[in-house]
């Protein structure tokens, strides 16, 4: 996608139109590009008058509900700005977008200025693998509101798992991606550090994986499955 | 514009005895939770109305409006109002939940359920008889005016009926690519007529 198609999507992101994938680019692009968080506001605030033409009070006893309810949780912190830390640029800017979307919990929050990256990059994998031609997509909704997708490419011989609300994991714990083979082998094909909204590269050639499947490891991985899935997509229901 | 607003948006300083949606967030950070009530009093309507709009199921919505009134009490912190006004941001929230739980539902309930086109389409219709009830909305409504017809319905399917931007091409017979470019394109129109978010 060139620059200027990224631009386009800006009243398409403030209308929430966009899907998943084009969501986490377009963030990613949102941290680099002071002209489209402007629009981007300035669109939000004109979607907020259409809002307006809508107005049905709630129920009463939700105020109750929802005063309850806030006893029981904490605020959090404000966003400060870590200058010193940087993230090693592996995933490039998919991870870094699912990255700052998952800092803020829920996966509905919207973009934080807490990424500073440098502006210029080649495609990386991924981005190649979601712009490929040839590209596969299944997907699979998960308890709890959550989903995984998985795109794969074969010209590319590559697979991208993109995961929306994923439960956060008990500390020590990560998530497990399995290649499923035509045996029914599961072939370990990299981890993925926790729950939220993520985009990551399989690790290994995908050309030859009848599906694909996730589970919980612990930190490190596994060399095979030592828990049941909590997700298993398959190829042959792709579209 | 601060004056002809049934609710104080934040855009503007206080007026006397209101305290900015703003200030009640940023207390509501601190673990105010007066300050909070007071911000679900002022803004609930709006949060809900859009919110069944989108999910239409009460019971649905009612969750959702819930899960966003927490998620506004937990994040307040991060709100930066120089990223437009507090009710922005609110509705933000809100409607980004919205049309989350409206997609996970669709995606569980994909297989047995079969396209109908027709079914979809939002009548012109709706947004002017909803418009009746302010003074902004009588604004909002005869900028709406200024849109072409397939400004105005790309950005209702989109905002209110929660479809992706290729759905929205498909229902339109527009161009796959064409129809991100028609919201945009209303949005701005939309904006520079209500003269806002500059």
């Amino acid at each position: 996608m060139t620059a200027h198609e990224i631009h386009a999507l800006s009243g398409a992101y403030a209308v929430d139109a966009l899907d998943d994938v084009e969501r986490a680019r377009f963030e990613a692009h949102l941290a680099e590009c002071a002209e489209c968080r402007a629009e981007v506001t300035s669109l939000q605030a004109a979607t907020m008058l259409l809002a307006g033409l809508s107005e049905t009070a709630p129920p009463p006893e939700l105020r109750s509900r929802v005063l309850a309810d806030i006893k029981t949780v904490r605020p959090l912190p404000p966003t400060v700005a870590r200058i010193t830390e940087r993230r090693p640029r592996r995933w490039t800017s998919l991870l870094a977008a699912a990255a700052v979307i998952g800092a803020v919990g829920g996966g509905t929050a919207i973009w934080q200025d807490t990424h500073h990256g440098t502006s210029t990059r080649a495609p990386s994998a991924i981005d190649r693998v979601l712009e490929a031609a040839d590209v596969q997509k299944v997907s699979q909704p998960l308890p709890h509101g959550a989903v995984a997708t998985v795109f794969r490419s074969r010209s590319q011989s590559a697979a991208v798992l993109v995961t929306h609300n994923m439960p956060a994991l008990p500390a020590g714990h990560v998530y497990e991606l399995w290649f499923r083979d035509q045996h029914g082998t599961m072939v370990p094909a990299g981890l993925m550090a926790g729950g939220g909204n993520r985009t990551v590269l399989f690790e290994g050639n995908a050309n030859n994986a009848r599906g694909v499947g996730v589970t919980v490891e612990p930190a490190g991985g596994s060399k095979q499955p030592t828990t049941i899935p909590v997700a298993l997509l398959n190829f042959e229901q792709s579209t | 514009m601060s004056h002809l607003q049934p609710v104080p948006t934040g855009d503007v300083p206080a007026e006397a005895g209101v305290v900015s949606l703003a200030s009640l967030l940023r207390l509501s950070a601190r673990g105010d939770e007066q300050a909070f009530a007071e911000l679900y009093d002022a803004t609930s309507a709006r949060v809900h109305g859009l919110v069944l709009r989108v999910v239409r199921d009460p019971a649905q919505s009612e969750e959702v409006t819930q899960e966003v009134y927490l998620q506004v009490w937990r994040t307040a912190a991060r709100y930066d109002e120089a990223r437009g006004s507090a009710m922005a941001w609110l509705m933000t929230l809100a409607h980004r939940r919205a049309v989350d739980r409206v997609r996970a539902a669709e995606a569980v309930n994909r297989q047995d359920t079969t396209y109908h086109q027709g079914s979809h389409v939002v009548s012109h219709d709706s947004t002017a008889e909803a418009a009746e009830q302010s003074m902004e909305a009588r604004r909002v409504r005869s900028a709406l005016v200024e849109l072409t017809p397939v400004q105005r319905e790309a950005i209702e399917l989109a905002y209110f009926g929660g479809y992706t931007h290729t759905e929205v091409a498909t229902m339109l017979d527009l161009p796959v690519g064409t129809a991100k470019t028609r919201i945009r394109d209303g949005l701005i129109r939309l904006r520079d007529a209500m003269g806002v978010g500059q």
